[in-house]
């Protein structure tokens, strides 16, 4: 065998692989134009001047959406963290009773819609609501006797959001801590750190990345809600666009408020950002222990226990007690096209999730082998429709897709002498495209935070040892990859399972799934029968998030070395 | 607005292109066809709709069954439905929209949308401040929102119209719901037109200072706060407070007992109390529309208007039709009979004046 021809080979495929790199950035910024197309439509409004009613928005409730949307922000973001942190850190590292069930249980709360949260604690505290009601008969006191902290008010939404979103942190959070060389903690304690200052000065560093990445992903949330302020009658940017929008009947200074509501969403993108490329961290041991959790006693020990029951108390067994009662009690009963509604739930869930994964995979990789800055812009790009409004999203996806159709239709007339309706406007096609638009977001940012994980030291060591990109991908990448593709997965499985406003204006005709049905009992003003819906979508939510959890336990380092 | 410009630009290939475009698009028209529920055609019809589905379906269910044909649904708020309407234009599948408030279909009359209704039925039927002008959509039925107040606190005779809502007497006393929502605003919109911009800025002011908590939730809500005792006065839709006098659930019913109803503005030579309809309109894209006329012809029927008294206790816009127990209950009242185009008309100067007001 000649002694060249391995060298030539190496050439060879270093040099397609320099084209599969391209072409994966082309493929990544095809995909970024057409997912912002949407967002696209929405800015060009802004070009039409200012709207008939911006000069009255600015004079009048403009300050009043900002600041309420910022103090919002600025609440869900401490709460998420107060919430989701501890909890992250006490089940990750420390032994106490019940860590196991509490380590999957903690996630339940994102089964959970935040309007859906806020419909059955406002049923519960509410004044007119059993607990202040009783607590009337047995005081006697009267309305404006006592003080009872008020539900529908702006604290109350924060608590509402932290209460439904504080898993994205403490999911991402755990994963850090997991996969965190246990070496790297027990070298800090042996220089002398206590365990708080191991968490403080070594694991919370190690984690930054993923928890702003969390933290972004909640705040995102937040700006995009629009079932829980209206709810509580909070104007924030998404109430104000709704109602310049419908109210005025004015699109322009709608959308005009949606370029502000986007200007927060790029900082919280360049926020993500900076803290990712500031903290180029990655472990450098790669020596994984299998973990020895500390066991805590004492005090200590119902310490952690409460850090993770409160949260799922709050966030998931009031709310589904509440909604159980209703659906056992009061709501009419369940029928046979409630299967349906599961189905249309569950197969849009599923599908979605697929595309936005596949779709992030290629975003990801472009961005990770690409430093080209327009890679870099275009990814952020797609990453506004998460913040948007789904109403805005939808709007903004009915308007391509009905040109795109009336084109065809205009081709088909004159090709074919064919008269022929809509093809893509109100079908699943349109939907599943506004549902990436809102959480590819979602998957790119795990993926992201999986790929960061593996050093590109990594890569250069096994394409040295003469492993092709491929088989790089395949034997380095794959095995890293697994959980992140999956937790991906079933984040946007979860969030399609309660998107809402996208869904109601995009679906086709008789077609109905279970966020759908409890927005229309809950908006009729029958919560009581908004019951089983919502407490089905948290059902079905369910499976997804427990895998999640079984996920997250399974991907520790040290309890994984033998794939590695 | 650059939609329209968008759709009706067409599109003009050359022969050679066509030739080759051909097969592409007979893939992409069977691949799509296949995938896509939405067909219009003469045996269908296709309703998109901003009344809730189990406030609608049994109706159509029922008229497809009957005239064997099929019925289509979409439910959705009235103003998304409306934006989908546009952007489809000429080629939205939708024959008929329908919403639960008048204001919004006088937007869809503004933008074009829908076409006259033809049926001298409903001409001679439905009384004439309830159809538009030009015939382009019709009452379906009607809604009244009077005032209601608890019953060992507030004498019925110590109020008798809107306009002495803002009675400093009421201070910290009165619920109502947010401007956000379109009752309210098609309230203030018939104020404007009643009474002119400045006294209904006045008027939003003056209910502004006198409201007892911030407003927030639905009209139920308002219902329940004033039996709670947050306040003495609240104002709602009368299908609400029928729905909690028929409840199956007993505190649902105690909170409809210790409430009663003003109708106010009835004094001779007074102009009635606000009502707005639920009502129903062809769409200019209709491929069926003698067929979606059939439609609301029978949704206009006595048998269905009784069906909306029982269901939904809303009030029929057809004469002589038997109402349930709990509407006669309520009692007779005159109403308004407003233009409701009208409302369309002031809807967004009401959203501006009680923005203004510091109407939350």
């Amino acid at each position: 065998m000649p002694v060249n021809q391995p060298v030539d080979k190496t050439f060879t495929k270093q040099s397609r692989a320099m084209n599969k790199v391209s072409s994966l950035s082309v493929a990544s910024t095809i995909i970024a134009v057409i997912f912002c197309l949407p967002i696209l439509v929405i800015i060009s409004y802004l070009f039409a001047g200012a709207g008939p009613s911006w000069s009255h928005l600015v004079n009048t409730v403009l300050t009043g959406y900002i600041s309420n949307s910022l103090l919002l922000m600025f609440g869900v973001g401490i709460g998420v963290l107060v919430l989701g942190l501890p909890a992250a850190w006490v089940t990750s590292i420390c032994e106490f009773p019940g860590r196991k069930f509490f380590s999957w249980a903690v996630l339940l709360p994102l089964a959970m819609p935040a309007y859906i949260i806020a419909y059955t604690y406002t049923g519960l505290l509410d004044f007119a609501g059993p607990i202040q009601t009783s607590f009337r008969e047995l005081t006697g006191l009267k309305y404006g006797e006592y003080w009872f902290p008020p539900i529908r008010s702006l604290t109350g939404a924060m608590l509402m959001l932290s209460l439904v979103l504080y898993p994205y942190i403490y999911m991402l959070a755990r994963a850090a801590f997991i996969e965190q060389s246990i070496c790297v903690l027990e070298a800090s304690r042996s220089l002398g750190c206590t365990s708080f200052s191991a968490f403080y000065r070594v694991a919370l560093p190690l984690a930054r990345p993923a928890i702003i990445t969390g933290l972004s992903l909640a705040l995102m949330e937040t700006l995009a809600d629009y079932g829980t302020v209206a709810y509580f009658g909070i104007s924030t940017f998404t109430t104000g666009i709704f109602r310049t929008w419908f109210g005025f009947g004015d699109e322009q200074s709608a959308v005009q408020l949606a370029a502000i509501l986007l200007g927060f969403v790029i900082l919280l993108v360049l926020m993500e950002r900076r803290s990712r490329r500031k903290s180029r961290f990655h472990h450098t041991s790669n020596r994984y222990s299998t973990i020895s959790r500390y066991q805590l006693q004492g005090y200590k020990k119902w310490a952690a226990v409460l850090c993770c029951a409160l949260p799922l108390l709050f966030g998931f067994a009031i709310p589904v007690g509440q909604l159980l009662y209703w659906s056992l009690t009061q709501a009419a009963a369940l029928d046979g096209s409630f299967i349906r509604l599961v189905w249309h739930s569950f197969y849009l869930g599923f599908a979605a999730a697929v595309l936005a994964v596949l779709l992030a995979l290629i975003v990801s990789y472009a961005q990770r082998s690409s430093k080209s800055r327009w890679v870099q812009f275009s990814t952020g790009l797609t990453s506004m429709g998460y913040a948007m409004p789904g109403t805005i999203i939808a709007v903004g996806v009915l308007i391509p897709f009905a040109w795109f159709d009336h084109q065809l239709i205009a081709i088909a007339k004159s090709a074919l002498d064919l008269d022929m309706g809509l093809l893509f406007s109100g079908t699943v096609v349109a939907m599943l495209f506004a549902y990436l638009v809102r959480f590819l977001s979602i998957s790119i940012n795990t993926v992201n935070s999986g790929l960061a994980k593996i050093k590109p030291s990594m890569d250069d060591a096994a394409r040295s040892m003469g492993e092709s990109r491929w088989g790089v991908l395949r034997k380095v990448h794959l095995p890293v990859m697994k959980s992140t593709v999956f937790t991906a997965l079933l984040l946007v499985f979860v969030d399609v399972l309660k998107e809402l406003p996208a869904t109601i204006i995009l679906r086709p005709f008789n077609f109905n799934t279970l966020a759908v049905r409890a927005h229309e009992m809950a908006g009729d003003e029958r919560l009581v029968d908004a019951g089983p819906p919502a407490l089905m979508i948290v059902l079905v939510g369910l499976i997804p998030v427990i895998l999640l959890s079984r996920v997250i336990s399974k991907s520790r380092a040290g309890q994984q070395k033998s794939d590695l | 607005m650059g939609i329209s410009i968008m759709s009706t630009r067409c599109a003009k290939f050359s022969e050679p292109t066509l030739k080759l475009l051909k097969p592409v698009i007979a893939a992409i028209v069977i691949a799509a066809t296949s995938i896509t529920s939405i067909t219009a055609t003469a045996e269908t019809i296709n309703v998109y709709s901003a009344r809730k589905e189990n406030l609608i379906k049994p109706l159509l269910d029922k008229f497809a069954t009957v005239n064997d044909v099929e019925v289509n649904l979409i439910s959705a708020g009235a103003d998304e439905l409306l934006k989908r309407l546009e952007v489809e234009g000429s080629a939205s599948p939708a024959d008929i929209f329908i919403t639960v408030d008048a204001a919004r279909l006088a937007q869809a009359k503004v933008a074009e949308v829908l076409q006259p209704i033809k049926s001298e039925w409903i001409e001679a039927h439905v009384p004439t401040h309830l159809q538009d002008t030009d015939k382009q959509w019709v009452g379906l039925s009607l809604r009244a929102r009077p005032i209601f107040y608890v019953k060992n606190k507030v004498k019925p005779d110590e109020i008798t119209t809107v306009e002495q809502l803002t009675d400093p007497k009421w201070k910290g006393r009165i619920c109502i719901r947010s401007s956000s929502n379109v009752y309210n605003q098609s309230l203030v919109a018939s104020l404007i037109s009643h009474l002119g911009k400045e006294a209904a800025t006045e008027w939003a002011k003056g209910l502004v200072a006198n409201f007892a908590q911030p407003p927030s939730g639905g009209d139920t809500d308002q219902l329940k706060a004033a039996a709670a005792g947050v306040c003495d006065i609240a104002i709602a839709n009368s299908y609400y407070y029928a729905r909690l006098l028929t409840s199956d659930n007993p505190d649902n019913v105690a909170v409809g007992e210790k409430l009663g109803v003003i109708w106010p503005n009835q004094a001779e030579g007074d102009r009635g109390v606000h009502v707005n309809v639920s009502g129903a309109a062809i769409t200019k894209a209709s491929k069926n529309p003698e067929g979606a006329a059939k439609l609301i012809e029978f949704l206009l029927s006595p048998d269905s208007q009784e069906w909306y008294a029982n269901v939904n206790n809303e009030y029929p816009v057809i004469p002589d039709v038997k109402v349930p127990e709990v509407l006669e209950h309520l009692g007779d009242f005159t109403s308004d009979d407003i233009d409701l185009t009208e409302l369309g008309n002031y809807n967004r100067e009401a959203v501006f004046l009680m923005d203004e007001a510091n109407w939350k």
